[in-house]
């Protein structure tokens, strides 16, 4: 469950803490196109380091390790089938004539799993920095004022404030199941993904339970009376922002213009000479 | 035997729930662990089948240390009967909820039948033996959860909040259960606010407040000793609340039972007439 850990509001007095959500998110954004755009392991390492000063400069340190922890079952499952798929359909690689037979294809190989893990793991990040820094208040007052309807602002900060709810909840269903003899590391990779259904149906069903009760809770007090909405309080640029709107359109400058004329050796061809 | 030997416990997040405490519970004992919330009354009780590993200090369940066993093989003597059934219940019907923790602990097939009817049984809900427990009552839910334990037969069973969402004439019920419960030798651990619960069944309490036991002794001593309640935020049952108001008219204080308070009373009039 660490993995949710990273994803919740610290309510820390920082920089990075004040700035505005908005731009935040568009430095987000920034991060997460780069990583698209690039699928080569050493662009990705570059990346990677990015959001480092921010998680320093927020003092989320210890949390933000914690999601990636959280996330490093799913980034092995990343590597694995990128291996396993690489491996059986070469023919995505131009630098490999199958079969695949010498050390230099089994490396670029390697290579591209890894590339693939490593973008999870900046995505991850990424989100994870701006998730630990943003209060879902401030958040959706970001959506609000980005002339979103309010509906879906509501449902999305909601969505996003139950998350360490659900994570506490699949984390007590977990000791349930528990105390009645399931052992969840116990069997083969299919057996252990089965183990998680005890876990799985109890959390839904449940979720759908709460989202229930608190729509009633909602209607209760008159949600959707009024057609305008005001707000107590409201967002305003500052020179903080700013600069950190410069410095993510400098760096997607940056990312396409190396995307499109700049060409980025893999590891394996650098190992090679 | 239960043993706890200074147990200390601290959550990741940094809050000590539990600070040295030392406890032994006897086999066949009945024990009430009650304080306010966030006295660290159910992390205490988690340790008892392994579900939580101590920080400092160490749990003896039968003299081995739940450091050194898995929830799993802990679970098989140590029943948990958690708060709310719907952390649990995830099966398509009664009887299949059941056979779950049975077949976790390796129970053959003869077996598993026969303690399935024998849990259905002794809970009275052999009539929803085929039904989906998402279509029962809240009390027939937490039936369903209290047979899917007590259907392997552990020594001890712990209980946490059992009367917690029980209508009067369910909660009668649940305590005369538990009463023949421990009347069968069987260890009942009971976490609870109910006052009124715990003056009826008269157990031994242990008073819990901020992770460490203010006192323990007989539910009679330690009910009705108005500081030690006050310090742990819980008030004395209504029957001697009734009696320490009127203790000016001579009423003893330390009566808890509703059967011993009409006698005292009857006791009285006689005496004026």
């Amino acid at each position: 469950m660490s993995v949710f850990e990273g994803f919740k509001f610290r309510k820390v007095s920082s920089a990075i803490h004040n700035l505005d959500p908005r731009i935040k998110f568009f430095y987000v954004c920034v991060l997460f196109v780069m990583a698209i755009l690039f699928n080569k392991l050493l662009a990705l390492v570059v990346l990677f380091f990015i959001p480092l000063p921010f998680v320093f400069m927020a003092r989320v340190k210890r949390q933000w390790l914690r999601s990636l922890r959280g996330a490093a079952f799913l980034a092995v499952f990343i590597f694995a089938t990128n291996f396993i798929f690489g491996y059986f359909y070469p023919a995505s690689f131009q630098e490999i004539t199958p079969p695949i037979d010498t050390l230099v294809e089994y490396l670029i190989i390697l290579e591209r799993a890894a590339a693939m893990t490593l973008r999870f793991v900046v995505l991850i990040a990424s989100f994870s920095v701006f998730f630990l820094t943003t209060s879902p208040d401030h958040l959706g007052l970001a959506l609000q004022q980005s002339h979103i309807p309010y509906e879906f602002c509501f449902a999305f900060t909601t969505a996003v404030r139950f998350v360490p709810v659900l994570a506490d909840e699949a984390q007590t269903i977990m000791d349930a199941q528990k105390a009645r003899g399931l052992e969840l590391e116990r069997g083969n990779f299919i057996k252990r993904v089965r183990n998680y259904i005890p876990i799985l149906i109890p959390l839904i069903v449940n979720a759908i339970r709460r989202s229930l009760e608190l729509a009633e809770a909602m209607e209760s007090r008159a949600w959707g009376a009024s057609e305008k909405r005001t707000n107590l309080y409201t967002l305003k640029l500052k020179r903080a922002d700013y600069l950190l709107v410069l410095v993510s359109v400098l760096m997607l400058v940056l990312a396409v213009y190396v995307w499109l004329y700049v060409h980025i050796p893999s590891l394996t061809a650098l190992l090679s000479i | 035997m239960i043993e706890v030997k200074d147990l200390h416990f601290t959550y990741p997040t940094g809050i000590e729930a539990l600070r040295g405490i030392n406890l032994t519970i006897d086999d066949g004992e009945f024990l009430a662990v009650m304080g306010q919330n966030g006295a660290g009354k159910t992390t205490l009780v988690k340790h008892f089948n392994g579900l939580l590993k101590p920080t400092k200090g160490e749990t003896l369940v039968n003299g081995v240390s739940t450091r050194d066993v898995s929830v799993a093989k802990l679970a098989r003597n140590v029943g948990f009967v958690f708060q709310n059934p719907d952390h649990q219940l995830f099966s398509e019907t009664v009887e299949d909820e059941i056979v779950f923790a049975l077949k976790n602990f390796g129970f053959e097939e003869a077996v598993i039948e026969k303690q399935v009817d024998w849990a259905l049984n002794l809970l009275d809900i052999t009539q929803y033996r085929k039904t989906s427990p998402f279509m029962l009552s809240g009390g027939e839910r937490k039936r369903v959860a209290l047979a899917s334990i007590l259907a392997w037969d552990p020594q001890v069973i712990i209980l946490d909040e059992p009367t917690i969402g029980q209508d009067h004439q369910q909660k009668e019920k649940l305590q005369q259960f538990i009463l023949q419960l421990n009347a069968q030798k069987k260890t009942v651990i009971v976490v609870t606010h109910d006052v009124e619960f715990v003056a009826e069944c008269n157990p031994r309490v242990i008073l819990m407040s901020q992770g460490k036991i203010l006192a323990e002794g007989i539910a009679k001593e330690i009910l009705t000793n108005q500081k030690l309640v006050a310090q742990a935020s819980i008030v004395p049952p209504q029957i001697t609340q009734i009696f320490l108001e009127l203790a000016d008219l001579g009423l003893p204080t330390d009566v808890i039972d509703v059967h011993e308070a009409t006698k005292i009373l009857l006791d009285r009039l006689r005496e004026r007439q």
